[in-house]
């Protein structure tokens, strides 16, 4: 088994929410992350899945301080990131990058792409001159671009090109971890894959961990070696990609397996829907005990409103929050109302 | 009172009742023109739609299939959007040379559409209420009480609970999800007979799309509705569509019965895009084969196969001459516009 690169541990993040004339009182929070904990091992990649409004953007920021958590630890490499401060974060940064989701919104339009992809290696001082030029023609043969590319403007690239850009910055430093936030979400299909063939590319040459974050289940268990499932700021199942693909045991992760469209027309007609009732609640207002029961088609009459679920391991490897899941599991515990008349009802 | 529109409509063509397909699109072309260059958008699109019928029209963008959806309405911005050819027919009717009075009733009657965002199409300061009834008083002529029970009638159909109180309700009171089913029920609202849906989950987060899916089904059974679906998505068409067309630079190059183009796809394009999403159902050791390179822009009139430069299966013909649609082994279902079809073997072998 392989070191842990980080290890996450109870990670909250709550934004405070103000009211009043001047916004002066605080009356709530909103628990974007409420008590996630989860490692990174070297070398893999962990996928982070969850629909909008389930926090697990927030935690790839937390990881990197980008937003500053309100409880918990984030461990990274043996030192604790939550207690460094000035020059020591801003060294370990270089070996913790991120990747963005819209690479229209994240690179300076006015800069060129020589410019923005040797910014990191200028800002902390580790190339200048002639070096940095050798540098980023290196970087730019890395992912895939043209090494006239340097002297133009991003508004000349097109989006999967643009996200090359993106993905050269992130790699100017050889950082250890990159957390991919939405990296391919905005990109057409045909232009999806090769981003994807290169994020797998990079792994391999530069020895690269991941944290991926994405909604699209199908994009996440292709490219992850373990899967985390996030619902209102926690985490409800936690498997290798197989497994939790192959047998979810949390009652979300199943809706949300069963949801996803499969590009086969012989397997849709076929396929199981677990339709969910309502919507994602309010993160500000989460609901008592299992944050799922208000949705969850397998609620039972005790525990599951008033007891919030520990992420336990039910078999090796394979964590899940849901008091019942052995029982889900085994067919003891039926769907309130089959699939099919959820469905009707719709 | 409120069959006064369809009196009207009746009394217009008295003679004849609707023969042929209930949407019918010939030879469809967009042209966008400004002072400065031409964007070939639309570039002689054909397809037919029936009652009950399910239609997706896939692409990615650029492909032309919004705005083709956008020309058969007469939605279109006039200053730039020209249509210099082409057919479009609901119930016999030519809607290209329609009058803005009249296709105003087609859309509110018989073809209505639903967009990706319903928050930029609902009116945000007044009640959700206040939008249906409108809808219902201006076209079906009902009166206050009436439109009142319709509206609260429709959302509970399109799975809003406590609909009576949600009438009272503005739409930023609304989830995404909510809004969708709104404007879906709005959409409905005059029991219109085709349904064009442009993206209309892909702003959504996947067990809500399940949703909206699921009632988009459902309504096409139970409302005998025609059923444009635009999307990008390959996995929604698979599960919502009975036949699927897809669309390059503004042409269609494939269309037939999903099941068939899913099973076996023919053009390079098609095949290109099926490879290149993951699958939830496949392993992670199935590579992904994306396709090289990038669209084109559109500022030529096509000449010649648009996909050639990015295709691996391209002969000089490809490089040369317009393809167009024609039936794959005889079989007039399935239509393929490509100088070089994928064959069986070679889909197997490169696989």
């Amino acid at each position: 088994m392989t070191a842990d690169l980080v290890v996450v541990e109870d990670l909250q993040v709550h934004f405070p929410i103000r009211t009043g004339a001047l916004l002066g009182r605080t009356t709530g929070a909103v628990r974007a992350v409420d008590g996630v904990s989860l490692s990174i091992r070297k070398g893999e990649t962990l996928g982070l899945v969850g629909e909008s409004g389930s926090g697990k953007t927030t935690t790839g920021r937390a990881l990197l301080r980008l937003v500053e958590p309100t409880g918990g630890r984030v461990t990274f490499d043996g030192v604790d990131v939550l207690a460094l401060r000035g020059e020591e974060l801003r060294k370990l940064r270089r070996r913790m990058q991120m990747v963005f989701q819209d690479p229209y919104s994240s690179l300076n339009p006015r800069r060129n792409v020589a410019n923005l992809v040797g910014e990191p290696l200028r800002v902390h001082g580790i190339a200048s001159g002639r070096a940095l030029d050798t540098r980023v023609t290196e970087l730019l043969d890395l992912v895939g671009l043209p090494r006239n590319a340097g002297a133009r403007y991003p508004h000349e690239f097109s989006g999967g090109q643009r996200q090359r850009i993106g993905l050269a910055r992130a790699v100017a430093l050889d950082p250890d971890l990159v957390v991919a936030d939405e990296p391919v979400s905005a990109l057409d299909v045909s232009i999806q894959a090769q981003i994807l063939n290169l994020l797998g590319d990079l792994q391999q040459r530069l020895d690269l961990t991941y944290l991926f974050i994405a909604h699209d289940l199908a994009v996440v268990r292709h490219v992850a070696d373990r899967i985390a499932v996030m619902y209102l700021g926690t985490i409800v199942e936690l498997a290798t990609a197989p497994a939790l693909v192959g047998r979810p045991l949390h009652p979300y992760s199943r809706a949300l397996l069963s949801a996803v469209p499969i590009p086969d027309p012989r397997v849709e007609a076929v396929r199981e829907r677990i339709i969910l009732r309502g919507d994602i609640p309010s993160p500000a207002a989460p609901p008592p005990g299992c944050r799922f029961h208000t949705r969850c088609p397998f609620r039972q009459a005790t525990r599951c409103d008033t007891e919030i679920p520990a992420l336990r391991e039910v078999r090796p490897g394979h964590t899940v929050a849901c008091h019942w899941a052995e029982e889900i599991e085994a067919g003891r515990i039926r769907p309130a109302q089959p699939a099919a008349a959820l469905a009707a009802d719709g | 009172m409120s069959s006064a529109a369809w009196t009207a409509w009746e009394g217009a063509d008295p003679v004849r009742p609707p023969a042929g397909p209930l949407l019918s699109v010939r030879d469809l072309q967009v042209r966008f023109v400004t002072r400065d260059r031409t964007v070939h958008a639309v570039n002689g699109v054909s397809f037919d739609l029936d009652a009950g019928q399910t239609l997706g029209l896939v692409g990615e963008s650029g492909s032309g299939k919004s705005v083709t959806s956008l020309a058969l309405l007469g939605l279109l911005p006039r200053r730039t959007a020209q249509i210099p050819a082409g057919e479009v027919r609901f119930a016999d009717e030519d809607l290209l040379h329609a009058p803005e009075s009249r296709l105003r009733q087609v859309r509110g009657n018989d073809v209505a559409m639903v967009f990706q965002d319903p928050m930029t199409s609902l009116n945000p300061v007044l009640t959700v209420g206040r939008q249906l009834t409108e809808t219902l008083r201006t076209h079906l002529a009902m009166d206050k009480q009436q439109a009142r029970d319709a509206a609260a009638d429709l959302l509970d159909r399109v799975g809003i609970p406590d609909p009576r109180r949600r009438l009272r309700e503005y739409p930023h009171q609304f989830s995404g999800g909510m809004r969708q089913r709104v404007m879906i029920a709005m959409a409905i609202a005059c029991r219109p007979r085709v349904l064009i849906a442009d993206e209309p989950t892909t702003a959504l987060d996947v067990t809500i799309q399940a949703q909206i899916l699921e009632l988009l089904r459902g309504l096409v059974e139970t409302e005998r509705m025609g059923l444009l679906l635009i999307t990008h998505d390959l996995g929604v068409v698979a599960g919502v569509c009975e036949r699927t067309a897809v669309m390059y630079a503004g042409r269609i190059v494939e269309t037939g019965p999903t099941a068939d183009l899913f099973a076996r796809p023919r053009h390079p394009y098609t095949l290109g895009l099926l490879r290149s999403v993951p699958r939830l159902d496949a392993g992670s050791d199935l590579p992904l084969a994306p396709i090289p390179g990038s669209p084109r822009d559109l500022t030529d009139a096509p000449s010649a196969c648009a996909f050639a430069p990015r295709c691996a299966y391209a002969t000089d013909e490809s490089r040369e001459r317009l393809p167009v649609l024609t039936p794959v082994d005889g079989d007039r279902d399935h239509l393929v516009a490509c100088w070089n079809p994928v064959s069986d073997a070679q889909r197997v072998s490169s696989a």
